[in-house]
This record gives structure tokens, C-alpha cells and sequence, in this order.
């Protein structure tokens, strides 16, 4: 029964951290999907945890805090689109800058707005967004089995959890069952097939970034409003990379993206939870967990287990023939 | 026909990219209340005004030198290393290593010895990425980034775990020997009325970084293999053709480059904090890549862009120490240039290019 209690809060808390990343590595999806390669992951979750706890705890509306976050997150999309997409500059490059900028700025506002070394003050009330209880979550905690499950596990999130594995189904959604999915995969394949069908390719890649721009955005105000209670410096810790990770894991598929978040998400928690973990004599050492997302997605990138091929035409800026 | 005159390609647009940047980050001070010229002034003062400041200046500038070198290299084969940081962690690994089990009796010859295992380990580390995109086609930029996270838990492990010396609570290695302290510009320079770089960190690793700065010149463009390189950079197909295998440049660039970014740590870890101690790097391995491309992956570019941010870097060390603006500044310094020289370059690029061409045509 011990165990069982352990391995509830366990998963608690992998959805917790699982959010984040899932949140992130559709955001990458769409983008990359489109052909535009994104490593500003980080940068724009960071840009938006800050703005979303700067103006929540300006304002004491968590709401104003999350729509502050997506349009921070909306400006660094819109400036990484400029680069690859207008100047066709080299998206790497411009997603380097980017995780720069975001890392330089939030630190300087926020010494500049509130002089707490490079933090914000912490949210608290209306500030922050509260657990969603179920219903009946109180009087059917006490169920065996289903109890904990229902009342600990599945309630008690805030809503922003929910929002992100509901943009699990929304995304396949949108990608296969809709015309604007099949154009934006199209674009990210081949750009010249959309182009001749007298589809504007410059357009689909710009509201493929705007969607990353808004997903990264929701990620970065989970992370300051709901998962912490303000922001502090660096506080995404790599989580953009780690999405990167899982989407390359994930071969730019939805669904597959929420199992590889929620695997990253449990390596998270474990290593939280244990440190070190004693497996009879062998012990894993609590950094060989930090590093296993890293290295699991370079044996799959080699192709030794199952090959992952990204859009034909991601990193390319698309020139129309004269 | 060329566009444009090379000196326009060479020194106007990096001049350019970099006022660009530099207005923005003017703009930046005045958004956060303070006075960009008196920020400018106190940078000055602070990074060049004393032979105090000029040594930390060096110190930096040496480490850039390293790491801006390494990615400039693997530039040259269009390849993307942004894993200049993992790669200089492992080079410190290296360092700490060779210092600590080899009772060396002078630092000559553990300079020598150290710049051969912060190399072996730093090309190591860009082994298996360059192994992996050479053979399996693999990215290089998303292998290398994951390679720097790991290289951030390996080393994590190995100090906490491994060279911490017993007792300690500390997560670093023991104080190298003795023998292995490097000269610093200190005990160069200094005479016996005249003591100069009191205390600063520059030290003989300077020369070391000036020194590959020309290996690598004469590398790129005075021998076969440089010339391979730049063949396979400019274009695959042109290359395979003229018959240069694409694995064996793809391999060779790379662990030329993670090598480079492995021997800073004879600067920072050997001459500098004389231990290992957890991130060694502070992240120059990431301005490696402001600085190549502001040197526009040419060595003598990488000199003086690497002096740059040495500047940069003092300087707002300085800022930070005497005004409200912190040192994160630079961070945001770094990125406007890495935006303007790198992915915005065509932003510049193409109306320069329609003026040239306006003016060729008015000519003729």
C-alpha cells in the first residue's frame, strides 16, 4: 500500500512537470512541422514566465499575467519569423539569439521593475492559478484503488494542465483533419508544391510560428504561475531543450509527443523524488536521470532504434524561382 | 560578377550588424534608467583604464579566442558546433586529470601535456556528434546541444562523485600542484618597483590562443585539408566530385573544432582557478558563436571580435559592480550581435548589395 501511495504521488507530480514540456514540444511541432527548425524553445518559455509573473503581480489578475506571457512569447516568434522567414537568415542561429535575449532581458527587467536580483515578488491569491477540483474528488478519495487515482491523481491540477493535453487531440486535429494542417505539413515537406497551388507559403509559416509563439507562451506562465509562485532567473532549466528533445523522440507526432513529454516528465519527478536510486548493488546516479532525456534522444536521432526524419524542408528558407 | 567590393562583405557589414547592436543595447540602458554614455565611460575605464583591467579583459578574451576558433572552424564545413561549452567542459576534465596524477616538475612541460589532453578530450566529446552526422546524418546542431547537457551531468557526476577529495563538501577537484601553476602576466611583466596586472587572471595562455588563431590561418588557408574544408563548406556536391570524401571533412572539421573548444581550459581551469570546479565555462562556450561570426569565421576576425567581447565582458563586470545594471546586460549584448551578424546578416546585406549595384550601374 506504501508503495502504492509513493507511485501515485510519483505520477502527480510527472503530470505536473510533464505540462511544461508537452506544452513546449507542440509549440516546436507546430513550427518545425511548418519548416521553420525552432531552438528558441527556451527563450520565449523564459520571456513569458516573467512577463506573466511581472504583470500578475502587477496587476493581481493571473489571467492579465498569462495574456502578457503569450504576446512576450508572440514578439520573440514574431522576431524569429522575421529573421528566417522574411531575411531567410539561418534558423539556428536565430533561435540561439533568441534563448540569449530572452535570457539577458528577463534579468534586467526585472531588476529594473523590482529590484530583487533578477526575480519578481511572489504571486499568492489571484496572482496564481489554483487547483481544479473534481467533483466528488474529497468523498471518493477514501475509494481504494480508484480513490487516490481519481482525487490525487487526475484532480487538483490547475487548468493549464488540462489546457495542454486537451492541445494533444487539438493538434492532431488540426494536422490531419483540417486544411490548414494538411497545408502546413505540405509547406513543411515542400514548400514549392504549396507555392504553385497558389497557397501564400510565407503565410503558413508565419502563423505556424505565431502558434508556437502562443503554445510557448502558455508554457512559460505555467512554469511562473502555476507549477512556482513567480519568477525566478533561468527558471525554464534547459525544460525548452528537453522539449526539443521529445519532439525529435516523438518523430513531430502529436500523440507520440505527449508519451515522450510524459516519460521526460517521469525522469523529472523520479529524480526529484529519489536522487540516487539503489536498483540491489547498482546504484543510478541521480545525474545519469538528468541525462538520460539527452541521450535517449541521441540513440534515437543515430537511427539504432527507429529512425527520425524530420520535414524535408525544415532549416530551409523557401525562395520562389524567378 | 561580384555584388559588392570585398571590403564592403568583410568590414562594412560586420561594422554595421555591430552598430546596430550597439544602438539597441543603448536603447536597452535607457529603458532601464540609466545613462548609455556614462555606461559606455565606466566600461572603459573599467575593462581598459588599467593594466588591472586590461588583464581580466585578456583573461576573457583568451577563452573567446578558444572557443569563437572552434566554431569558426567548423563553419568553414557548414557545420553548425554549438557544442563549444560540453566540448570545454571535457577539456577541463582533461586539465584536472593530467594536472592531478602526473607529478610534473616544470609548467612548460604540463602546458604542453595539458593542451594535448584538454584537446584529446574536448575533440572526443565532438566525436560521436560528428561520427553520428557524418554517418547517420544525424544534426550536428541537435546532437551537440544534447551532448552539452550531458557533459553538464557527467561532470556533475565525476566531481561529486569521483575527484572530490574525500572530506570535502565542496563539488570540485583539489588544488592542482604547485608545478602546474601557469605564469600569470603578473609575474611576466611585472618588475620589481612596477608591478603590473596585480591579481588579474591573464595569464601565458594568451599567447597559446594567439598562437592558434595562426595554426588555424594557415590551416584553412594555406594547406590541402583547408582547402578541403572550404570545399566541402561552399558546396557537397562540388566536393564529392572533385573527389573529397564527405565523412572523413565532416570528422576531421569536427574534432579540429571540438578540440579548439576543449583547449580553453588550459586558460580557465589550468591558469585561471587552478581546480575543476562545476561550470567551468560560464557560457563561453556559447559566445564562441557571437565571435565567429562577428570574425566572420576568419581567424584575424575571431582576434579582434574575441578582444571585443573580452571588453564587453569586463566591462559590464564593472557596470555591475558600480551601477543598478547587472551583468546580464552583456547576455543581451551577445544576442543582438549574434542576431544581426548571424540571422538577420541578409537584413544589411541586401540593400548594401542594391546600393553597390546602383552605384556599378551609375558608373558605367
Amino acid at each position: 500500500m506504501e508503495f502504492f501511495v509513493t507511485l501515485i504521488q510519483v505520477l502527480d507530480s510527472t503530470i505536473r512537470l510533464s505540462t511544461p514540456l508537452l506544452l513546449a514540444c507542440l509549440a516546436g511541432l507546430f513550427s518545425e512541422r511548418a519548416g521553420i527548425f525552432d531552438i528558441g524553445l527556451e527563450g520565449k518559455m523564459l520571456m513569458a514566465a516573467f512577463f506573466s509573473a511581472a504583470i500578475a503581480a502587477v496587476t493581481g489578475s493571473v489571467w492579465l499575467g498569462l495574456l502578457a506571457g503569450i504576446a512576450s512569447s508572440m514578439l520573440l516568434s514574431g522576431l524569429h519569423g522575421l529573421a528566417s522567414i522574411t531575411f531567410r537568415g539561418n534558423q539556428l542561429i536565430s533561435g540561439v539569439a533568441i534563448n540569449f535575449l530572452a535570457s539577458g532581458l528577463t534579468v534586467l527587467i526585472a531588476q529594473s521593475w523590482f529590484q530583487q536580483g533578477g526575480r519578481t515578488p511572489s504571486l499568492f491569491g489571484g496572482g496564481r492559478f489554483e487547483p481544479i477540483n473534481f467533483p466528488f474528488a474529497e468523498s471518493l478519495s477514501g475509494v481504494p484503488i480508484f480513490g487516490p487515482i481519481y482525487s490525487e491523481l487526475l484532480s487538483g491540477h490547475s487548468i493549464l494542465v488540462y489546457v495542454a493535453f486537451l492541445m494533444v487531440p487539438a493538434t492532431w486535429w488540426v494536422l490531419y483533419r483540417t486544411r490548414f494542417g494538411l497545408r502546413l505539413r505540405a509547406v513543411g515537406e515542400n514548400p514549392a508544391a504549396v507555392d504553385t497551388a497558389g497557397v501564400s507559403v510565407v503565410g503558413l509559416r508565419f502563423a505556424a510560428v505565431a502558434i508556437c509563439g502562443v503554445l510557448c507562451g502558455i508554457a512559460g506562465a505555467y512554469l511562473a504561475t502555476a507549477l512556482q509562485a513567480g519568477f525566478v532567473k533561468e527558471m525554464t532549466a534547459g525544460r525548452g531543450f528537453i522539449a526539443l528533445a521529445a519532439l525529435i523522440f516523438a518523430k513531430w507526432r502529436p500523440w507520440h509527443a505527449m508519451w515522450a513529454c510524459l516519460l521526460f516528465g517521469l525522469l523529472q519527478a523520479v529524480a526529484l523524488r529519489f536522487q540516487n536510486i539503489d536498483l540491489g548493488g547498482i546504484v543510478i546516479p541521480v545525474q545519469m536521470m538528468d541525462a538520460l532525456p539527452y541521450i535517449l534522444t541521441v540513440v534515437i536521432l543515430a537511427g539504432f532504434v527507429g529512425k527520425a526524419v524530420p520535414p524535408r524542408a525544415g532549416g530551409e528558407p523557401y525562395v520562389k524561382e524567378r | 560578377m561580384e555584388k559588392m567590393p570585398k571590403w564592403a562583405d568583410v568590414i562594412l557589414i560586420p561594422l554595421i550588424s555591430l552598430l546596430l547592436a550597439a544602438i539597441l543595447s543603448a536603447l536597452v540602458i535607457l529603458a532601464i534608467g540609466e545613462n548609455p554614455i556614462d555606461a559606455v565611460k565606466l566600461m572603459v575605464t573599467g575593462a581598459l583604464g588599467s593594466t588591472y583591467g586590461w588583464g581580466y579583459t585578456l583573461y576573457y578574451a583568451t577563452n573567446f579566442m578558444f572557443t569563437g576558433l572552434a566554431v569558426a572552424v567548423a563553419f568553414h564545413a557548414r557545420l553548425f558546433n554549438i557544442g563549444g561549452e560540453g566540448q570545454a567542459m571535457l577539456g577541463g576534465l582533461g586539465v584536472a586529470i593530467i594536472c592531478l596524477s602526473v607529478p610534473w616538475p616544470h609548467w612548460s612541460i604540463a602546458l604542453l601535456a595539458a593542451c594535448a589532453a584538454s584537446a584529446l578530450f574536448g575533440a572526443a566529446w565532438a566525436a560521436i556528434p560528428a561520427y553520428l552526422q557524418a554517418k547517420r546524418g544525424s544534426h550536428i546542431v541537435i546532437t551537440t546541444i544534447m551532448f552539452n547537457f550531458i557533459a553538464a551531468a557527467f561532470l556533475n557526476y565525476m566531481l561529486v562523485n569521483i575527484m572530490k577529495p574525500a572530506g570535502s563538501q565542496d563539488p570540485a577537484t583539489a588544488r592542482f600542484p604547485e608545478a602546474t601553476h601557469l605564469p600569470s602576466f603578473q609575474s611576466m611583466f611585472s618588475t620589481a618597483d612596477n608591478v603590473v596586472f596585480r591579481g588579474a587572471p591573464a595569464n601565458i595562455s594568451f599567447f597559446v590562443a594567439v598562437l592558434a588563431c595562426f595554426v588555424v590561418w594557415a590551416l584553412i588557408w594555406r594547406t590541402r585539408l583547408g582547402y578541403e574544408i572550404r570545399a566541402y563548406g561552399h558546396s557537397e556536391t562540388g566536393a564529392v566530385y572533385a573527389g573529397i570524401s564527405p565523412v572523413r571533412i565532416t570528422i576531421i572539421a569536427m574534432l579540429i573544432s571540438g578540440g579548439l573548444a576543449g583547449m580553453m581550459a588550459i586558460n580557465n581551469v589550468m591558469g585561471e582557478a587552478e581546480r575543476l570546479v562545476l561550470n567551468p565555462t560560464e557560457g563561453a562556450g556559447f559566445i564562441g558563436i557571437a565571435v565567429a561570426l562577428m570574425g566572420r569565421s576568419h581567424p584575424f576576425g575571431v582576434f579582434l571580435a574575441a578582444l571585443l567581447f573580452g571588453f564587453l565582458y569586463q566591462g559590464g563586470a564593472e557596470l555591475a559592480l558600480w551601477t543598478q545594471i547587472p551583468r546580464e546586460l552583456i547576455v543581451v549584448i551577445q544576442a543582438l550581435v549574434i542576431l544581426f551578424t548571424g540571422a538577420l546578416d541578409n537584413m544589411v546585406r541586401m540593400p548594401l548589395e542594391k546600393l553597390f549595384l546602383g552605384m556599378r550601374k551609375r558608373a558605367e
